[in-house]
C-alpha cells in the first residue's frame, strides 16, 4: 500500500471538488473492495475523500410512487428495507445472495456500483492485465477464463462486473444520481452507467473523473414475481458463474438482466420481449454474438437453464 | 518403554478419563483469542521487526537484476535480504524446493526478498519498489501432456496375472479419473518470529515437526541444529502444509541476522497456494474385473502425479493393496517431472484422492454387476491378511461392521438402485457409499512428566496440537495414569527444549503422543514408589492417592518429582497391517435446472480402535468429511500451462465449502480397540475422515443423476450437458 493522504469531506459537492482537484485521489465509503485493492497496490490513490458524512443514508419515496436509496445505505439496510423486500423483491434477493453479512454491514449502494472485477489476472500484479495498466496486455485470455464474460467483452478485456446488485438495478431500470465537481446534478440510467470494455477496459464507468453518486433512484414498482438465481460452485461467499434477475408477471411477460457474464449486468431488451416464448427464446437473443471461451461457454446454456427454472417456478 | 507385544489388558481397559468426551481443555484460550498464535507472540522478543516476503514473478527461469535502491531508502525499512546478494541456503530432506536464495527459480513465488522494516505497511510498500529482472525459461506445467512419459515412482507391484484374469473375467470396468491440485487453505497463514542470540536462533513458528523442523534448519542454514530452538505451542491448522520448514521460518532467520534484531515474517495469504506446498494433482486408471457373482479376480490402480525433480509424488495406489480381495493384481505410481510449485502431503496424502477414485470404481462395477455396492464390498473383504501377503495379518478390521451400521443408519434401503428415478421438486436426489481405509501408523514419541508438592502435573513435550486436541488427549491420559484429576494436569506442547515427540502429522499423533506420555507416567509412578518405598507398578492411582501394601498416600506426598519416558515401537508390527476404517455415506440434491449439487446429509461410521475424546475425534472426522466434500465438489488450484502457476492464489478464487454448504453430518465411532498399535488401543481418526466421503458424494450424484463424472471437482460445468432436457 502507497501512503495517501485522507480527508472527510461535509457535502457532496465539495467531495467532488476536491477528488477532481488532486490528482490520484479517490472516494472511499465502505471499503469493503477499494482497501483489499490498494493492498496490493492495484489501486494507488494518493488521496482519500471520505464520503461518510455526507448523510445520503436515507431510503425515500418518490414523488412520483419511486424510491430513492441514498448513495452510502449499506447493503444490509437496503435489503431488509420494507417497501424494498414487498416491491423491489428482486433487490433484496439479489444483495442478500452476495458477499458475507459482515461486508454487507460495511459495502454501499454506490460503492457496490463501483466494484471492480474479480479475474484473478487482474488481482496478480505480476501479470499483464489492461484494466490494471493499460496497454501491458491481457493475461486472462487464452488463460484460466472459467469465470470470466462471454459477452460484452473485447480483445483487451474478456473480465466481468461480479457484483449481484447492480443486476437486480438493472431489471428494475434504476437511475445512477450524480454530482459533479462543478456542482452540476446528472442522471445516469443504469444501462448507461457500466461501459463495455472496448479497448480501454480501464475505464469501467460513465462517471468522470470528480464525479460522484449521490444515490439511485427505483421507477415506482413494476409488480409481478421477482427472482434473483445466483448459480455457483459454493453455496455462499462466491462470485456467481451465472446470475439472473428477472421480473414476471401473471401474463408470461417480464423482464430479464443476467449477471457473471459481461462487463455489466446484462439486458437486452429484444430479449425480454421474447420471455413468453420460453428461456431458450430469450438466451439466445440475449446472447446474440456471443464470445465464450472454452472455459466458459457452459455460462449460456446454464443461462438458460437458471432462466428455465424461474419461468417454470412463475407459472407454478 | 518398548511396545514389543499386542497390548494386554491395562488401566485404559477401566478408564474414567480417557475416552470420555471432554472439552479441550485449551477451549477458553482459543475462544477468547488470548491462545497465542505465532505472529501474535509480542511479548517473546523485544524490538521486533515486521519482515515482508516477495514471491517471484516467473515459474522456471532466473533473476538477471533486482534494483533494491528505492526500497532501502524507504521510510523504516531496517534491511533488504535479496536473492541477488545472498548464498542460496541448504536443502533438507523434508522439502524439495529451494526455499530461498540464488538466483535460479524453479517455481512461481519462490521467496526472492524479504523486506525489514519498523512496521507492517512500510514493509509492504518497500517490497512494493523493487524491480526484478527474469530470464524466463520454458518449463513444464501440464500433467496431461508429461504423463504418457512417466517414469514409475517406484517398483509396481504385480501379484499373480493381472491381464490375462482380466481379459477373461466376464465383468469389467476400465476408468480414468483425474483429481485436482489442492490448496491446505489453513486458517493461519505460516509465520514466524525468528531471533538470534549470539549463535542461537530461536523460532516462535507454526509447525506440526517440531523435531523436524529444529533439524531441518541446521541443515538448510548449515547451523548445529542444537542452536536451533522451535517453539510451536498453538497452530492454526496445518493439514500437512506445516510438516515442513517453508519461507517464513527462512527469511525471517535470515531477515533477523540482516537486521540485528528479531523479526517477524507471515506468508501473505495470495503467496500460500504457489511458495509452499500442496497437494499434488493426479491421472488415475483404474480397472477392476469380477466374477458374475461379485469377487473381484484382477485389479489394477495405475497413478500419475507430477512434481519438482521428479520426485515424491501423489501416490494414490495407498489403499488399494489393502483394502480390497482378489488374486490378480497391478499397481504402478508414475512421477512426471513438472515446474510447478512443490507438491507435498496433504492430509491422507495418497489415499486422499485415491479413494475419489478407487471407490467410484467400485460403485461402477457394482452396476455393472447389478449388485448394491455394499453387497459388493462385502463379498470382497480381504481373509485375515492382506491379499497376496500372509504374512501381514490385518490387525483389528471392521470395515464390514461400518458399512453394515451406517446402512442401517443412514437409511440405505430407501435408495434407488436406478440413477435418476427420485425427484423432489426441481431436485434429483441420490445416495453413495464409499469405504475409507488409511493407515494408523505410529512413531516413537517421549514426554516428561513434572509431579508438583501441591498434586499437580505438569507435561512436556514437543507434540503439537494443530487445532486436533492433542492438550486434551494428553491431559487425560495423564490424568488417567497418575489417578488425578483432569484438572490438575496442566500441558505444555510444541517446545524442542522438551522431549520429542511424534508431532503431529500422517494420524499418527494421538495414538503415539498419549502412549508417550504414558510411559512417562509410568516412570513416574515408579519414581514416586522408590522414593515413598512401594512398588509404583502395582500401587493403585487414584483420586489423588496412592494405596499400595496397605498404605495410603497423597500424591502429593512425595513432593517435586519428575520423570521421562518415551514409548518405542517394537519389530512385531512388522506383521502387522494396521489401519483405521469407515463407511462413508452421502445424500445429495442435484438441480436439475442448474445443476447445482447440495449434500444433504452425510455420515462416518469409523473404526478406529479405543476413542480418546469422542467429542474432539467427532471434530476431526467432520472436518475431514467437509474437506473430502470440498475435493469432491470445488477445490482445484487452476493450472496456467503458458505461466506455470496456479491462478486462483487466494481464498476468493480458491473455493472450500462454508457452512451452507455443508448441512448434516453425523459420525459415529464402532467401540474398537486395536492392541497392536499402542497401549492406548487407540488408531488416528484426522486422515480416515478425508478418506471416502468424497467418493460417496461423486457416487450420490451419479445416483441422483445418472451422469458419471471422473474429473474432480464435479463442478456443474462438467455435466450440465448431460441433465435432463428442461423446456
Amino acid at each position: 500500500m502507497r501512503s495517501f493522504t485522507y480527508e472527510r469531506a461535509s457535502t457532496p459537492a465539495q467531495a467532488a471538488a476536491s477528488v477532481s482537484s488532486r490528482q490520484g485521489a479517490k472516494f472511499i465509503a465502505g471499503g469493503t473492495n477499494l482497501l483489499d485493492l490498494m493492498k496490493l497496490e492495484i489501486e494507488t490513490p494518493t488521496h482519500l475523500v471520505d464520503v461518510q458524512d455526507l448523510g445520503l443514508d436515507q431510503i425515500e419515496r418518490t414523488e412520483d410512487g419511486g424510491l430513492r436509496i441514498g448513495a452510502l445505505v449499506t447493503n444490509t439496510a437496503l435489503s431488509a428495507h420494507d417497501a424494498v423486500r414487498n416491491d423491489y423483491a428482486v433487490l433484496t434477493r439479489a444483495i442478500a445472495a452476495g458477499a458475507s453479512g459482515q461486508l454487507r454491514n460495511k459495502a454501499t449502494t454506490a460503492g457496490n456500483l463501483l466494484q471492480r472485477t474479480r479475474c484473478p489476472y487482474f488481482y496478480d500484479t505480476d501479470m499483464p492485465c489492461n484494466k490494471r495498466k493499460a496497454g501491458t496486455g491481457c493475461a486472462a485470455i487464452g488463460g484460466f477464463s472459467r469465470q470470466l464474460g462471454v459477452i460484452g467483452i473485447s480483445e483487451a478485456c474478456i473480465a466481468t462486473y461480479p457484483g449481484d446488485m447492480a443486476v437486480a438495478l438493472r431489471v428494475l431500470d434504476a437511475v445512477v444520481e450524480t454530482v459533479r465537481p462543478d456542482g452540476e446534478t446528472r442522471v445516469i440510467p443504469i444501462a448507461d452507467f457500466h461501459r463495455l470494455w472496448g479497448d480501454t477496459p480501464h475505464i469501467e464507468t460513465a462517471l468522470e473523473p470528480g464525479e460522484l453518486i449521490t444515490g439511485v433512484t427505483l421507477p415506482r414498482p413494476i409488480g409481478g414475481q421477482h427472482f434473483y438465481q445466483k448459480v455457483r460452485d459454493r453455496r455462499s461467499y462466491a462470485f456467481a458463474l451465472v446470475s439472473v434477475a428477472a421480473v414476471i408477471q401473471s401474463d408470461g411477460s417480464g423482464r430479464v438482466a443476467f449477471g457473471g457474464v459481461a462487463p455489466k449486468p446484462w439486458r437486452v431488451a429484444e430479449a425480454d420481449a421474447l420471455l413468453p416464448n420460453g428461456a431458450k427464446a430469450v438466451v439466445e437473443r440475449a446472447f446474440q454474438g456471443a464470445k465464450p471461451t472454452e472455459d466458459n461457454k457452459f455460462k449460456i446454456p446454464l443461462a438458460e437453464r437458471a432462466l428455465a427454472g424461474l419461468i417454470a417456478q412463475a407459472r407454478s | 518403554m518398548e511396545f514389543n507385544a499386542p497390548a494386554g489388558r491395562n488401566l485404559f481397559d477401566d478408564a474414567k478419563i480417557v475416552g470420555k468426551s471432554t472439552p479441550r481443555i485449551d477451549g477458553p484460550l482459543k475462544v477468547t483469542g488470548t491462545a497465542p498464535y505465532a505472529y501474535e507472540r509480542h511479548d517473546v522478543a523485544d524490538n521486533q521487526a515486521y519482515g515482508y516476503v516477495i514471491g517471484s514473478a516467473i515459474a522456471k527461469g532466473r533473476i538477471r537484476s533486482m534494483s533494491l535502491d528505492d526500497a532501502r531508502r524507504a521510510p523504516g525499512v531496517i534491511a533488504v535480504v535479496a536473492a541477488t546478494e545472498t548464498d542460496p541456503v541448504g536443502t533438507s530432506d523434508y522439502n524439495n524446493a529451494p526455499l530461498f536464495g540464488g538466483r535460479e527459480i524453479a517455481h512461481y513465488h519462490q521467496a526472492i526478498a524479504c523486506v525489514v522494516a519498523q512496521t507492517f505497511e512500510q514493509a509492504r510498500s518497500a517490497a512494493m519498489l523493487i524491480r526484478t529482472d527474469y530470464e524466463r525459461d520454458e518449463g513444464a506445467f501440464d500433467l496431461e501432456a508429461a504423463a504418457p512419459d512417466a517414469p514409475l515412482a517406484s517398483k509396481a507391484h504385480k501379484q499373480g496375472d493381472f491381464d490375462a484374469a482380466f481379459d477373461a473375467a466376464p465383468v469389467k470396468i476400465d476408468s480414468r479419473f483425474h483429481t485436482a491440485d489442492e490448496s491446505h487453505a489453513m486458517m493461519e497463514p505460516h509465520a514466524t518470529i525468528a531471533a538470534w542470540e549470539g549463535p542461537k536462533l530461536t523460532l516462535w513458528t507454526s509447525n506440526q515437526m517440531v523435531n523436524w523442523a529444529k533439524e531441518s534448519m541446521g541443515e538448510i542454514l548449515g547451523i548445529d541444529a542444537e542452536n536451533v530452538r522451535v517453539d510451536s505451542p498453538y497452530v492454526g491448522g496445518g493439514f500437512g502444509g506445516k510438516l515442513f520448514i517453508r519461507a517464513d521460518a527462512v527469511m525471517a532467520a535470515l531477515a533477523a541476522r540482516a537486521a540485528g534484531r528479531p523479526v517477524k515474517v507471515t506468508l501473505q495469504r495470495p503467496l500460500i497456494p504457489n511458495n509452499t506446498t500442496h497437494r499434488h494433482a493426479t491421472i488415475q486408471r483404474i480397472r477392476i474385473a469380477a466374477s458374475r457373482d461379485g469377487h473381484i479376480s484382477a485389479i489394477a490402480h495405475e497413478n500419475w502425479s507430477g512434481n519438482l525433480n521428479g520426485t515424491n509424488g501423489e501416490n494414490a495406489t495407498a489403499q488399494t493393496p489393502s483394502l480390497y480381495a482378489g488374486p490378480n493384481r497391478l499397481i504402478a505410481n508414475y512421477i512426471a517431472t513438472l515446474d510447478l510449485p512443490e507438491g507435498n502431503a496433504m492430509r491422507a496424502p495418497g489415499e486422499a484422492p485415491g479413494h475419489l477414485a478407487l471407490e467410484v470404481a467400485m460403485d461402477e462395477l457394482a452396476e455393472a454387476l447389478e449388485m448394491d455396492p455394499i453387497e459388493l464390498r462385502v463379498r470382497n473383504e480381504p481373509d485375515s491378511a492382506v491379499p497376496g501377503r500372509p504374512g501381514r495379518k490385518f490387525s483389528d478390521r471392521n470395515l464390514v461392521r461400518c458399512l453394515h451400521e451406517g446402512a442401517e443408519r443412514f437409511g440405505w434401503d430407501k435408495r434407488s438402485a436406478t440413477p435418476g428415478a427420485i425427484r423432489e421438486g426441481r431436485y434429483l436426489i441420490g445416495m453413495g457409499v464409499a469405504a475409507g481405509y488409511r493407515g494408523a501408523p505410529t512413531m516413537a514419541s517421549a514426554a516428561r512428566v513434572r509431579l508438583q508438592s501441591d498434586g499437580r502435573l505438569i507435561v512436556e513435550t514437543d507434540m503439537t496440537d494443530i487445532g486436533t486436541g492433542s492438550y486434551t488427549i494428553i491431559a487425560q491420559t495423564a490424568a488417567e495414569t497418575m489417578g488425578i484429576p483432569l484438572e490438575k494436569v496442566s500441558v505444555e506442547l510444541g517446545d524442542s527444549l522438551y522431549p520429542v515427540a511424534a508431532g503431529s502429522g500422517g494420524q499418527w499423533g494421538a495414538a503415539s503422543s498419549t502412549a508417550g506420555v504414558y510411559a512417562a507416567c509410568v516412570n513416574l509412578r515408579r519414581a514416586i514408589g522408590e522414593k515413598l518405598g512401594f512398588d509404583g507398578d502395582s500401587a493403585t492411582f487414584g483420586g489423588g492417592r496412592i494405596e499400595a501394601g496397605g498404605q495410603s498416600f497423597a500424591i502429593g506426598d512425595a513432593g517435586e518429582l519428575s520423570a521421562d519416558g518415551e514409548i518405542s515401537f517394537g519389530e512385531f508390527k512388522k506383521e502387522y497391517n494396521v489401519a483405521s476404517y469407515a463407511g462413508h455415506f452421502a445424500e445429495v440434491a442435484v438441480d436439475i435446472y442448474t445443476g447445482e449439487t447440495r449434500i444433504r446429509r452425510m455420515l462416518a461410521v469409523c473404526d478406529a480402535g479405543r476413542i480418546l475424546n469422542p467429542l474432539s475425534a467427532r471434530s476431526q472426522v467432520i472436518g475431514a468429511m467437509v474437506m473430502s466434500a470440498g475435493a469432491a465438489l470445488m477445490e482445484e488450484l487452476a493450472v496456467d500451462p503458458r505461466f506455470g502457476f496456479f491462478v486462483n492464489h487466494d481464498l476468493a478464487g480458491y473455493e472450500v465449502p462454508v457452512h451452507a454448504d455443508i448441512p448434516h453430518q453425523e459420525v459415529v465411532f464402532l467401540e474398537t480397540l486395536d492392541p497392536i498399535v499402542s497401549p492406548m488401543k487407540a488408531k488416528g481418526v484426522g486422515e480416515l475422515g478425508i478418506c471416502g466421503p468424497g467418493a460417496a458424494v461423486a457416487n450420490a450424484i451419479y445416483n441422483a443423476t445418472g451422469i458419471r463424472v471422473r474429473e474432480y471437482p464435479l463442478t456443474l460445468d462438467k455435466y450440465l450437458d448431460h441433465l435432463p432436457e428442461i423446456n
